[in-house]
């Protein structure tokens, strides 16, 4: 087992380092002079070359390339453009709302989205069943904006019941935190609990066709426990692995929410970062948020070991 | 997903032709009721683009600062934006965007993958190096690639079909490669081999074949995502270029209004959702059509 944690968590070098090149590459991938293009249209001649000597971009493309992953490895993510902060700095700032609105979409998402999914595949033909799926096809469907625009639409103009937009830390009481994070989080995870109800309905309907299944409820287990004590966590596997895809869902639908409920999160960072070409900022949340996404899979790959003790590879 | 098949064998002896081809027609819908549901709705939208100029009553960049903000009424159908801009006009004109993006999106990364993932699961020392790119590429969440791309090139309809499709391409060239392997160890490929048939011929005849199917619906599903994507980038400021009525862009410039008017979003909003919908409707009833064994396990 310990051979496959090692090979696993070394695997992931790879990939990051990969996904380093891709993230540093897109600059110098586009047609033109990088410089030009990140000093943006009205550019003088003399910002240009202040902005190619301040990115090192006067320097071989493989020299550039092993400078920034030595400073990224350092923690030196380069300095914001537009604001001249450094980009660490900027993400300290913002990365809070950011990591409270994914945590509780994911828990909003997992809470709602297993429950169903187990319904779906006890009730499997039922009018339950098609309900459940007919909501996961519509759930994939609707994008996260235009669903935060209908709950904001509803529950905030219509019904008052929630705020607008905004954020606030959780510094300023619990209550008021949450309140600002139940219309954004239900958006953001709608397709994400879709996508897992759906597979969770998928795996569950397949173990409890096996053997061991029609033995437990034998035995006189009662139909709950039989459910979720014997049928999910063999199910946990594949349920498992697409939460760990899911979650790139989840950070892509970040940026869209934030815009969306004005959350001044990673999300907004990069959505500024685009209006002023501030393309150190778009790089660095780019690389940050792959890695999450990478070490996330990560691991999920380590917890099947956990949850599938054959899983010995 | 798929009804019980069993109006196919009750069948009543077939009388006329015009009448067999309304039985066989009422036949596929009860079996395949996804595909014609999804068929039918993105019929709907796809005429309503189409003949876009015939159905608006406005120029959809005809400016009106006497209608500004104005609900949906008889002159104009779902009211007007913060210019006074007819916003019926100005949505159905905007599938046009939608629709040719998630096409050609469709097409050109289905053609690209195909390419790279034919290559991929028959030339080993460029497997290696592809596939270790396509991970790296599949690691980076699609929206902030598209996002990223979007950055440094020119927004027009042509830097955001890119973008997508770069974003898109792992996915295709994966499962081509996939089914290449898999089916380069059937044994009448290995025959074929024997009888001194050349990679190509083998590629060409053997291999493609397979790898139709699951490319028609996984083409689909990339065509519904490339929709959404552009409208998120359009929405997002980094997409068509502004004064394009794209759905993202309708969406977009109706954001401080939101309070006032929020039929300027919720209205291209509506359209954009059922054009996704309808596609992945199409998408789910393919695949339980081209693959039977797929149906009964999601």
């Amino acid at each position: 087992m310990w051979a496959y944690v090692l090979r696993r968590i070394l695997a992931t070098f790879p990939v990051l380092a990969v996904v380093a090149f891709v993230v540093f590459s897109i600059l110098h991938i586009a047609p033109g002079d990088p410089a030009a293009i990140i000093a943006g249209d009205q550019a003088t001649p003399q910002q240009i070359e202040a902005i190619r000597a301040s990115l090192g971009l006067d320097r071989p493309f493989h020299e550039q390339f092993l400078i920034y992953v030595g400073n990224v490895l350092q923690g030196d993510f380069g300095t914001s453009i537009f604001s001249g902060v450094p980009v660490t700095r900027l993400f300290w700032q913002r990365v809070e709302p950011t990591i409270a609105l994914t945590i509780t979409t994911t828990i909003v998402t997992l809470l709602l989205a297993i429950p169903l999914g187990v319904l779906a595949a006890w009730k499997a033909g039922s009018w339950i069943d098609r309900a459940v799926m007919s909501f996961a096809v519509l759930g994939f469907s609707f994008p996260v904006f235009v669903v935060g625009y209908m709950l904001i639409f509803v529950f905030s103009i219509q019904l008052g019941w929630l705020p607008i937009q905004g954020y606030r830390p959780l510094a300023d009481g619990f209550w008021p935190f949450l309140r600002h994070l139940i219309l954004p989080s239900l958006a953001l995870g709608l397709s994400f609990m879709a996508l897992i109800a759906r597979i969770t309905r998928a795996s569950v309907l397949e173990v409890l066709s096996q053997d061991h299944i029609r033995t437990v409820r034998a035995k006189g287990v009662p139909t709950r426990g039989l459910l979720f004590d014997h049928a999910l966590p063999n199910a946990a596997v594949p349920i498992l692995t697409i939460v760990g895809v899911g979650v790139a869902i989840l950070l892509g639908g970040v940026v869209v929410t934030e815009s969306v409920f004005a959350i001044p999160g990673l999300g907004r960072l990069v959505v500024d970062a685009i209006l002023h070409r501030d393309y150190p900022v778009i790089q660095g949340v780019l690389l940050i948020f792959s890695a999450v996404y990478v070490l996330v899979n990560l691991v999920v790959d380590l917890l099947y070991v956990v949850f599938d003790p054959r899983i010995r590879y | 997903m798929a009804a019980p098949d069993t109006l196919s064998r009750t069948a009543p002896p077939s009388p006329g032709g015009l009448l067999r081809a309304i039985l066989n027609t009422w036949r596929f819908a009860r079996r395949h009721p996804t595909v014609v549901i999804g068929g039918g709705l993105l019929a709907l939208i796809g005429l309503a683009t189409l003949l876009a100029p015939w159905l608006s009553l406005h120029d959809p960049l005809e400016i009106n600062p006497l209608a500004r903000l104005r609900p949906p009424s008889a002159d104009h159908w779902l009211g007007t934006d913060a210019v006074g801009r007819d916003l019926w006009s100005r949505t159905i004109h905007g599938g046009q965007v939608s629709l040719v993006i998630g096409i050609v999106v469709a097409l050109l990364t289905t053609a690209v993958g195909l390419v790279l993932g034919l290559l991929s699961g028959y030339v080993r020392w460029l497997d290696a190096i592809l596939m270790r790119f396509m991970d790296g590429l599949m690691s980076i969440p699609a929206i902030l690639l598209a996002i990223a791309l979007m950055a440094v090139a020119k927004a027009s309809i042509v830097t955001v079909i890119v973008a997508i499709t770069i974003v898109e391409l792992p996915r295709v060239v994966r499962l081509v490669r996939s089914v290449v392997l898999s089916i380069r160890e059937q044994p009448y490929v290995e025959a074929a081999i024997v009888v001194g048939s050349k990679t190509p011929r083998i590629l060409v005849r053997h291999i493609l074949p397979n790898t139709i199917a699951p490319l028609t619906v996984q083409a689909t599903y990339i065509c519904a995502a490339a929709i959404l994507i552009e409208s998120l980038l359009s929405f997002l400021g980094a997409g068509t270029p502004p004064e394009v009525p794209s759905w993202g862009n309708i969406m977009a410039q109706g954001r401080i209004y939101f309070q006032l008017a929020p039929w300027i979003i919720l209205i291209p909003g509506v359209f954009l959702a059922t054009t996704v919908l309808a596609i992945n409707l199409v998408g789910d009833g393919l695949r339980d059509m081209l693959d039977p064994r797929f149906a009964r396990r999601l």
